[in-house]
């Protein structure tokens, strides 16, 4: 507003000044982030379009649950603007940046990580430091787990605020497969005797850039070089070995590597109808919900490969020119809090994997954390202890376009 | 009783720079002008003119009076020149009571009373509600006479409005046509080409090359 | 005042999508400056050209582009040349509106649900009869060529041509026509082909454009269906749209030229092949030929139709099964149980975008309707020929939507307005507005002239001749147009999508949305309530008319 129509901002604070002097109201575009009860009061009515992926029923209803809960206690109106791709949203914003909508944005708080983050931060193009000053933001214990302020290797600046956690694992159906494949090298060995019976998304499907990004950690041996922005010779040396793995690869996959899935949804269901016997997912807890609502088979197991699987952690953000700001921080914060969080990774829910560091809680409220983990499809603890680190954001780009431009024009 | 007059002065009408017709003529109160000619001489054309919607390809000239007024520079509907088609044209989404109804000047009194009056007098009391698709083609010409009756012309044009009708029942309808036309005392112009209309009719014969 | 009135609407609505389309090829140039690029050059147009695979995605859209067109022509044309007035014709007649209104999402899923390696059919005929125990590692579904693209576009495109030809037929007076010909000496089915065919092809020409830009640059047909590995040009356009490296804007603008010259391509390469089927024709009606080839024809004619049927009857089925599917593993035809939990779960998410859905489709049609109406009247009245302008209308079917879409969105964000339900309206008004003027048209043009005239004789007002006897009298042709329109407005994507910025969503935006999610049983679940809502529409279309005339047989004859 300022930028465009300055009279009328100036005449708004003179109205207020004048008519108001000793008035509580605040300047509603003045936002204080240290005052929580004073965000608390201005954001009460307003709306918050939360632009999220919609791909995911248990997601979706999650959300409902949150809509309602904050429309009862904070007066907030939280409308899930479901995209197909976040991608989308972050275009949305460059577009209205585009046409100078500086203060009237249409989104008002998303759901990102990796690369769309670091373009929206690359081009200032969020609002912040916000996230650190949230009162449940202590809950992630961020001293101990350092990715509650790092995304992708780019710190976070208090940009976004912590939301779920995610592992890659594998899941295989025992009924045609008994042994898993324990290593990416391993895959291969396998699927070469066994063809048709693994693929997986095409990037730049997160997940399956997620699997390129295993696969180059594990044939590179972690190289350091993956820690740090990409470079064109680091590029070519680090990921050779991809290249010729993947090349020995698809033509042994479903399909003889002519077509992969457009996401894991897809995937899921290849396996469901039993196209395939080796999938991926990034939510640990995939198989075990898709199993209970059958759309996988029960004889379907999740587990981590020997080296370790990349996690993550995904985040909320708020655009630059989000018109409803503090109704968006209330949201992020609720859905940072104990309760939110302990529904969330309820299976019978949303399923998903806390970002609060748990062993800080007491007794009194760890226990609505406790997953029942006895069945067999889930993966265990132990396992979800092998983590590996996520590249630097700018590889993922490079891989996904170096895949596309080897792979995509078969 | 309408006693009006109708008056036809140089009246041209050409089509590509070929004059059609040339009429002048004078029709008195109950009269019954007959227009005969071959197909293609413009008998069509001339009732078009007079009643308002001559398509604009045709040129034409002179004037039409009724009652000594230039009725030329009115709208079709502002004419007050009622017209028989050769179909009856009943709307079919209206019964023929509706027919009749929205052919009758806003101002009209008793409409209901009329209507009934009306149909009693050509012989089809109690048809009021009767859906127009049901009617014979006799029971329609008669509707769609009254239908022109009850609009209160001041002239009347028929462009061969017994051509569909059998020869039997053509008799009767022509009779009937005639003897209510000239009892309402309106000047009329039937165009045909049946030498038996144009006798019925027993007035002047206006004949087109 | 009217003709004014109707023309200035018509330059207001062909003004966003030229605009549209001229603010879009800004970026192709190089001036972007939300982007800090404001000098213009050609470096799009280089990264373009060494996109990979970028010859194939064109070659697809282009070859959909043309078949698509070629095929369901021709196949309508059979059909009609040997089944017209048979009983299976009056059964298609019926059919063929409710067929046209099956959106083209809801299609896709229901034939990729059928077809694939683990879809319906394969479980009808396995083990038994293939002993797969579990589905065969073929490519059938997204194939690399596009077949199963190109099949399920002339799926849905045979009706939609039949019905714009039945709406052509009667001016031809084809009965007629035909019984000259065969007292002649000529079988029907060649009498058809060689006295209506040439006259009705003028007729249905500006439709088969339409569906030839419509083919060669679907988004979500081609995203159900369509080959990946290159996908089709406008699915890669879109994906460039959305990537979050904000500097494939560039590439995406230059690719949505090349998808408008790939459109006009297909055009252009069209109107070759009229020329060539043009002169094939007249050496063949030259030949006086009377008997040859009739039982080919005759064969494929009357098999093209109910094949069409079957296919459209299966992919229901498919849905239909997959929406109350219990668990349901591979071979079994059926599931092992029957559930009513997936309506139950996306109950709750239905509401908004159901009211939303007939919001939009109702209004904007309305909103349709009335300029349409307009239109006619003024071309009426001014009793000239067809009025000059009227193609403009025709507009948003011969310029790809991603095109000029993404156009409007920057040009309305510069006039400062919001994304609210008025843009979306006015969005499926552009698109609505050329199929209610293609249903309309002809009915209202074709209404003997003589009733105006029997209704100004007897003193009747324009005004009043309009709405007590015009109106009435084409009453079911207007709400057929209102039933075409809303199945049009219901089955938009695009619009919706990129108009609303996903804040206003439809049955359809959120359907495709689930695509990414591709739980079978929720698709199926969306794609039945898409595909019901324009059904209701046509059944209503069809009763009220049939209510209201229910004592006036003179109305339920000139149907």
């Amino acid at each position: 507003m300022a930028q465009l129509r300055p009279q009328s901002t100036l005449a708004r604070i003179f109205l207020l000044f004048v008519l108001l002097p000793h008035s509580s109201l605040t300047m509603a575009q003045a936002i204080d982030i240290t005052d929580w009860p004073a965000l608390e009061q201005q954001a009460r009515g307003e709306t918050v379009y939360f632009n999220a992926w919609g791909g995911e029923p248990r997601i979706n209803s999650y959300l409902s649950w949150v809509g309602e809960t904050l429309n009862q206690r904070f007066g907030i109106n939280l409308q899930h603007v479901k995209v197909a791709d976040i991608g989308e949203a972050v275009s949305k914003i460059v577009a209205e940046r585009q046409a100078g909508n500086d203060t009237n944005g249409s989104i008002d708080l998303l759901w990102i990580n990796g690369e769309n983050f670091a373009a929206l931060k690359e081009n200032k193009l969020l609002f912040g430091p916000w996230a650190e000053e949230q009162p449940n933001f202590s809950l992630v214990n961020a001293n101990r787990f350092p990715e509650m302020r790092e995304d992708f290797t780019v710190p976070t600046d208090g940009l976004e605020s912590p939301w779920t956690r995610a592992q890659l694992v594998f899941y295989h159906d025992s009924q045609w497969l008994a042994e898993p494949p324990q290593t990416i090298a391993a895959i291969l060995d396998w699927s070469t005797s066994n063809p048709g019976e693994f693929t997986y998304p095409r990037p730049p499907a997160f997940l399956g850039s997620t699997f390129l990004k295993q696969a180059v950690l594990e044939l590179s041996n972690k190289d350091p070089a993956l820690f740090a922005p990409v470079t064109d010779n680091e590029f070519q040396r680090v990921t050779a070995s991809l290249w010729d793995y993947l090349n020995a690869l698809h033509p042994t996959l479903l399909r003889a590597g002519r077509y992969f899935p457009s996401s894991a949804a897809e995937l899921r269901r290849l396996m469901g109808d039993g196209d395939i016997s080796l999938a991926l997912a990034f939510n640990p807890n995939e198989a075990l919900l898709s199993v209970r609502t059958g759309e996988l088979p029960e004889s379907v197991r999740t587990y981590v490969l020997q080296g370790g699987t990349i996690g993550n952690v995904s985040f909320l953000a708020i655009p630059y020119n989000a018109q409803h700001k503090a109704a968006a921080m209330i949201t992020a914060n609720f859905l940072l809090s104990i309760e939110a969080q302990a529904r969330a990774s309820d299976p019978d829910h949303m399923g998903s994997t806390t970002v609060i560091s748990i062993e800080d809680l007491d007794a009194d409220t760890r226990w609505q954390f406790d997953v029942e983990r006895s069945e067999l499809a889930a993966a265990t603890p132990e396992e979800l202890s092998r983590k590996l680190q996520e590249p630097h954001p700018s590889w993922t780009p490079a891989l996904e376009r170096a895949w596309v431009q080897r792979y995509s024009a078969r | 009783m309408s006693n009006s007059i109708l008056e036809l002065n140089n009246v041209r009408i050409s089509l590509g720079g070929k004059q059609l017709l040339e009429v002048n003529c004078r029709v008195g109160p109950g009269e019954i002008l007959t227009v005969m000619g071959p197909s293609g001489s413009g008998k069509s054309s001339l009732l078009a003119y007079i009643a308002g919607f001559l398509a604009p390809v045709f040129k034409s000239s002179g004037s039409v009076l009724v009652n000594g007024e230039n009725i030329c520079s009115l709208a079709a509907e502002r004419r007050r020149v009622g017209l028989l088609f050769q179909d009856p044209l009943l709307f079919p989404h209206l019964s023929v009571a509706g027919n009749l109804r929205f052919a009758m000047p806003r101002n009209a009194q008793q409409k209901s009373h009329a209507i009934s009056e009306g149909l009693d007098d050509i012989g089809l009391a109690g048809f009021d509600d009767r859906d127009p698709g049901t009617l014979s083609g006799g029971q329609a010409s008669r509707v769609a006479l009254l239908r022109l009756l009850l609009s209160a012309p001041n002239a009347v044009l028929l462009d061969e409005p017994f051509s569909k009708l059998d020869t039997q029942l053509r008799e009767e309808i022509r009779t009937l046509v005639f003897d209510k036309l000239r009892a309402s005392g309106l000047p009329t112009i039937l165009v045909t080409h049946d030498q038996a209309d144009a006798e019925s009719a027993g007035g002047a014969i206006h004949t087109l090359r | 005042m009217l003709r004014w009135a109707s023309h200035s609407l018509i330059y207001l609505l062909a003004a966003p999508i030229l605009l549209g389309t001229f603010i879009a090829s800004l970026p192709a140039f190089g001036y972007f400056p939300p982007l800090g690029s404001t000098e213009f050059s050609l470096d799009a147009w280089r990264d373009l050209v060494e996109v990979p695979g970028l010859t194939r995605s064109v070659l697809i859209s282009l070859i959909s582009g043309v078949l698509t067109p070629l095929v369901s022509l021709a196949l309508v044309f059979l059909y009609l040349a040997s089944a017209t007035g048979s009983r299976l014709d009056l059964w298609i007649r019926r059919l063929v509106s409710p067929l046209l209104s099956f959106p083209h999402a809801a299609a896709a899923f229901g034939l990729a649900f059928l077809i694939a390696p683990s879809g319906l059919l394969s479980r009808i005929i396995s083990p038994e009869l293939t002993g797969w125990d579990r589905p065969p590692d073929l490519l059938i579904v997204n194939d690399t060529w596009g077949l199963s693209l190109l099949f399920g576009l002339i799926v849905k495109e045979v009706p939609f041509l039949l019905l714009m030809s039945l709406a052509a037929l009667p001016q031809l007076q084809p009965r007629h026509r035909i019984e000259v010909a065969r007292t002649l000496g000529y079988r029907p089915t060649i009498a058809w082909l060689k006295v209506i065919a040439p006259s009705l092809y003028p007729l249905v020409r500006l439709p088969v454009i339409a569906v030839i830009v419509f083919a060669s640059a679907t988004v979500d047909v081609a995203l159900i269906l369509g080959p990946t590995l290159p996908p089709t040009l406008s699915v890669r356009v879109l994906s460039w749209f959305n990537d979050p490296d904000l500097n494939l804007r560039f590439l995406a603008a230059a690719g949505s030229l090349l998808q408008l010259g790939t459109s006009l391509l297909a055009v252009v390469i069209w109107l070759a092949l009229e020329k060539l089927f043009g002169l094939l024709w007249r050496f063949w009606l030259a030949t006086g030929n009377r008997h040859t080839g009739e039982r080919l024809a005759f064969a494929i004619g009357r098999s093209a139709m109910p094949i069409v049927l079957m296919v459209i009857t299966g992919s229901l089925l498919a849905l239909v099964s997959n929406a109350f599917a219990g668990p349901w593993r591979y071979p079994s035809t059926l599931p092992s149980s029957w559930t009513i939990q997936h309506w139950a779960n996306s109950l709750s998410d239905l509401s908004t975008p159901l009211f939303n859905t007939v919001l939009i489709s109702v209004s904007s049609t309305l909103l349709a309707l009335i300029i349409v109406v307009a239109i006619l009247e003024s071309e009426r009245q001014s009793s000239k020929a067809r009025s000059a302008p009227s193609w403009l209308l025709y507009l948003p079917l011969l310029i790809p939507q991603l095109v000029f879409l993404f156009g409007i969105i920057v040009a309305t964000e510069f006039a400062g307005w919001q994304a609210n339900l008025s843009l979306v309206i006015f969005g499926h008004l552009l698109f609505v507005l050329p199929y209610v003027f293609l249903s309309l048209s002809e009915a209202y043009r074709q209404l003997d002239p003589r009733w105006t005239q029997v209704a100004s004789t007897l003193g009747a007002s324009q005004l009043k001749s309009f709405w007590r006897i015009r109106i009435p009298l084409l009453l079911a042709p207007c709400l057929t147009a209102v039933a075409i329109g809303m199945a049009i407005s219901i089955s938009l994507f695009l619009p919706t999508q990129l108009l609303g910025a996903g804040r206003i969503t439809t049955i359809t935006s959120e359907a495709v949305a689930l695509t990414s999610g591709a739980n079978r049983n929720l698709i199926s679940v969306w794609a039945l309530v898409q595909l019901s809502l324009p059904i209701l529409g046509f059944m209503m279309a069809l009763f009220i008319p049939k209510f209201i005339w229910r004592n006036r047989s003179g109305m339920i004859e000139t149907q």
